[in-house]
């Protein structure tokens, strides 16, 4: 009986103690700063694409869920002064395990794990993103450093 | 076809030895070592460090080139004996010669290195080449040569297999004390058709000059411009346009040299390298594959002083993309063939059908880019058919550096197992004669197009049975009764024997492509057919057991073995 009376008593008061659940998917949560969601690519304030398919995330990537295709000797059209960015660039979402180690590696500061939490698609193929994609989600990085604005 | 064996070494004469310690430890070096032409030099420290296995920093320096000694990487601390007034050397107390270290001469506080690719070693010299003063040395000589190099890393193609970043790791400052504006030099030079040159990135080593002036006598490259915006430039109005260009993207230290058709196609460290033999002529050029994912990416050149040194041809070398090509010949096929077929039941057809043939009726033409294995089975399969056998010469214009007048790869060992007629297709005319008459009603094709060679569509039309083993589509493809899927040389393994008379083998690069074989494996499934296994009743066919089975029947290769034969080739039993 005593016991009763004290579990109940922890009963009592988270009953009015501050509610920690919350009504998902209706209500979505604010995740903290440094949180490592799905990686997306940026553009520089000039609208440049940052990434200049050095391969590095494609070579760090643990499980193998980045794809690079390099531009070759063509280079790309209508990039202007860019010497070398990927002619293709895909992540897997399905494998990506949000490491952040493409983050960690990139030299040019192109790729950035965003607060994306939650990814959700009706087949396989349509969660692996592309080059496009992944662009107009990571949006614009605000930051002076301009690689090609000068070359 | 008479071949000779033209390397002929003359026999070593004894060499002086000279004693010197490297890094404390005494070593013996021959007083003279041969310097880039061969000749016999004073030896370097450079080349008394890499005698006892001791790797020396360097950009300038390759042992094929001339030494200018201008990027001051190999620097190193010595020291010498002391020689006292009585020309005796001076002694410590404990009975050791007293060594002088090398310092500035009013300054003897400070070392005073030199350079170690031209320096000559003496009698009792100590060489330092980890000594803390050494590694000071090089730290300034690379923080100087860093000064106006750009942060090019992610999008230069040299990044991954680049002195200028392996030695910054080595001997490198983490940051630049370089306050001042860097020299902005023009970058995406088009230097000639398969070369761009980015001048920022250039430490002006001079190799690529002393490559084309040198080896090649091809003096359009040069240093314009002076001081802090040296560039490497073409004599103005000529391109840089030779056949041997691309080396000069292999000796570039840096990423200054790139080749037009390698540039961003794949960053070096995804590739997988495989040695293998070039197959565009019969130098036989050692080469290593560059791959990704079943794609040839790059020829580059494999050292062997024997055959290519450590160069090869811009032919040569871009002669790949073939392999890539969509429209290869992945599936078995022929008018023959009915739907889906497995290759054990048309091997089965093939040797039923051949089995009611007449000797005399068969013809087999081997092509002489196929490797000395394959040869080797088909000239068995003409032993057994009691057929007239004979390859395709291919000659085109040669020069005397490494392109051999004769571009098919193997004609020397299709002629040593015998396949070939001699003269080499000196029999096609008799085919065609063979064929036309009505006597020849067989054909073995591999390899090749018959109607290029003079036996023109009309005639193979007359043929009762046309068996064709290809790679790429073409008129004699388009007539077989039995199309069967061959593979690419860096699809498979085997050996060629070059043009003089050397075996070397090669190491498979990527996968053959869909349903196509290696011949070798469907040949001696072919040849176990006929009742007796190529290799012996109980030995499963490789690569191995051919090549020595084949040594064993061939007076040619008498003596070797696959194993033998190494990276570096042998030379075979050739006559003239």
């Amino acid at each position: 009986m005593p016991a009763f009376i004290n579990g109940f008593k922890i009963t009592i008061r988270h009953f009015f103690s501050k509610r920690v659940t919350m009504q998902y998917p209706e209500e979505k949560w604010t995740v903290p700063e440094g949180y490592r969601g799905a990686p997306y690519l940026v553009k520089d304030t000039e609208n440049r694409v940052k990434c200049v398919s050095c391969q590095l995330c494609e070579f760090v990537c643990p499980p193998k869920a980045i794809r690079i295709t390099p531009p070759g000797p063509e280079g790309l059209p209508g990039v202007g002064n860019v010497e070398k960015g990927p002619k293709e660039f895909e992540i897997d979402m399905l494998r990506c395990i949000f490491c952040g180690f493409c983050q960690e590696v990139c030299p040019e500061e192109a790729i950035f794990l965003m607060k994306t939490y939650s990814l959700n698609g009706q087949s396989r193929k349509e969660m692996v993103f592309n080059k496009e994609k992944l662009l107009a989600l990571g949006g614009v990085h605000q930051d002076k450093i301009m690689k090609w604005k000068n070359k | 076809m008479s071949v000779t064996n033209t390397e002929n070494k003359p026999a070593p004469s004894p060499v002086e030895m000279i004693k010197v310690k490297v890094d404390g430890r005494e070593i013996e070096v021959p007083k003279m070592m041969p310097d880039w032409q061969g000749k016999l030099q004073p030896t370097t420290m450079l080349q008394a460090c890499n005698s006892v296995g001791i790797d020396v920093p360097h950009y300038c320096y390759h042992p094929k080139l001339p030494v200018v000694g201008n990027c001051r990487m190999c620097i190193m601390e010595f020291g010498t004996p002391v020689i006292g007034p009585d020309r005796k050397p001076v002694l410590n107390t404990d009975g050791t010669p007293k060594i002088a270290r090398s310092v500035l001469p009013y300054e003897p506080s400070t070392p005073r290195g030199a350079i170690a690719c031209a320096t000559p070693v003496s009698p009792g010299m100590e060489i330092y080449p980890n000594s803390p003063a050494t590694k000071q040395m090089r730290e300034s000589v690379l923080e100087s040569l860093l000064i106006n190099h750009p942060l090019d890393c992610p999008i230069c193609d040299q990044a991954g297999e680049c002195k200028l970043q392996e030695y910054a790791l080595e001997y490198g400052k983490s940051t630049s004390r370089f306050a001042e504006t860097k020299v902005h030099k023009p970058k995406q030079v088009d230097l000639g058709p398969r070369i761009v040159l980015d001048n920022e990135r250039c430490v002006l080593c001079t190799r690529c000059i002393r490559f084309t002036k040198d080896i090649i006598g091809d003096d359009v490259l040069g240093i314009t411009h002076r001081g802090g915006h040296n560039t490497i430039a073409t004599f103005p109005g000529t391109p840089f346009d030779n056949n041997y260009t691309l080396n000069t993207v292999d000796i570039c230290p840096v990423g200054a040299l790139t080749s037009k058709d390698f540039r961003f196609q794949m960053r070096v460290w995804f590739l997988k390298e495989a040695k293998s033999i070039c197959a565009s002529c019969a130098t036989g050029c050692n080469i290593v594959v560059g791959s990704r994912e079943n794609k040839v990416l790059r020829y580059e050149p494999r050292e062997n002083e024997a055959v290519n040194s450590y160069w090869m041809c811009d032919s040569g070398r871009l002669n790949y993309k073939w392999i890539n090509r969509e429209d290869r010949i992945t599936r078995l096929g022929g008018s023959r063939l009915k739907g889906e077929t497995a290759w054990s039941s048309v091997l089965s057809d093939i040797v039923g059908v051949l089995s009611k043939a007449a000797s005399g009726s068969v013809a087999i033409v081997a092509s002489a880019r196929q490797t000395n294995e394959e040869l080797f089975l088909l000239k068995k399969l003409a032993v057994k058919y009691g057929a007239i056998t004979d390859s395709v010469p291919r000659s085109d214009k040669g020069d005397a550096i490494l392109l051999s007048t004769d571009r098919n790869p193997n004609s020397t060992g299709a002629t040593l197992i015998g396949i070939a007629a001699a003269p080499m297709g000196s029999n096609l005319p008799k085919i065609a004669e063979g064929i036309r008459v009505g006597q020849i009603k067989t054909m073995v094709v591999f390899g090749e197009d018959l109607t290029q060679h003079g036996i023109g569509s009309d005639l193979l039309g007359k043929l009762e049975t046309l068996i064709v083993s290809d790679i790429l589509r073409n008129q004699t493809t388009a007539l077989a009764h039995y199309l069967l899927p061959g593979c690419a040389h860096v699809e498979k393994r085997g050996s060629f024997v070059n043009v003089k008379g050397r075996v070397q083998r090669f190491t498979q690069a990527i996968d053959s492509k869909g349903n196509s074989r290696p011949e070798w494996e469907f040949l001696s499934e072919w040849v176990s057919l006929l009742g007796a296994p190529p290799c012996g009743v109980g030995v499963v066919a490789n690569i191995e057991s051919l090549f020595n089975q084949m040594a064993q029947e061939t007076p040619g290769f008498a003596g070797l073995t696959w194993a033998q034969i190494g990276d570096a080739g042998m030379i075979a039993q050739v006559h003239s």
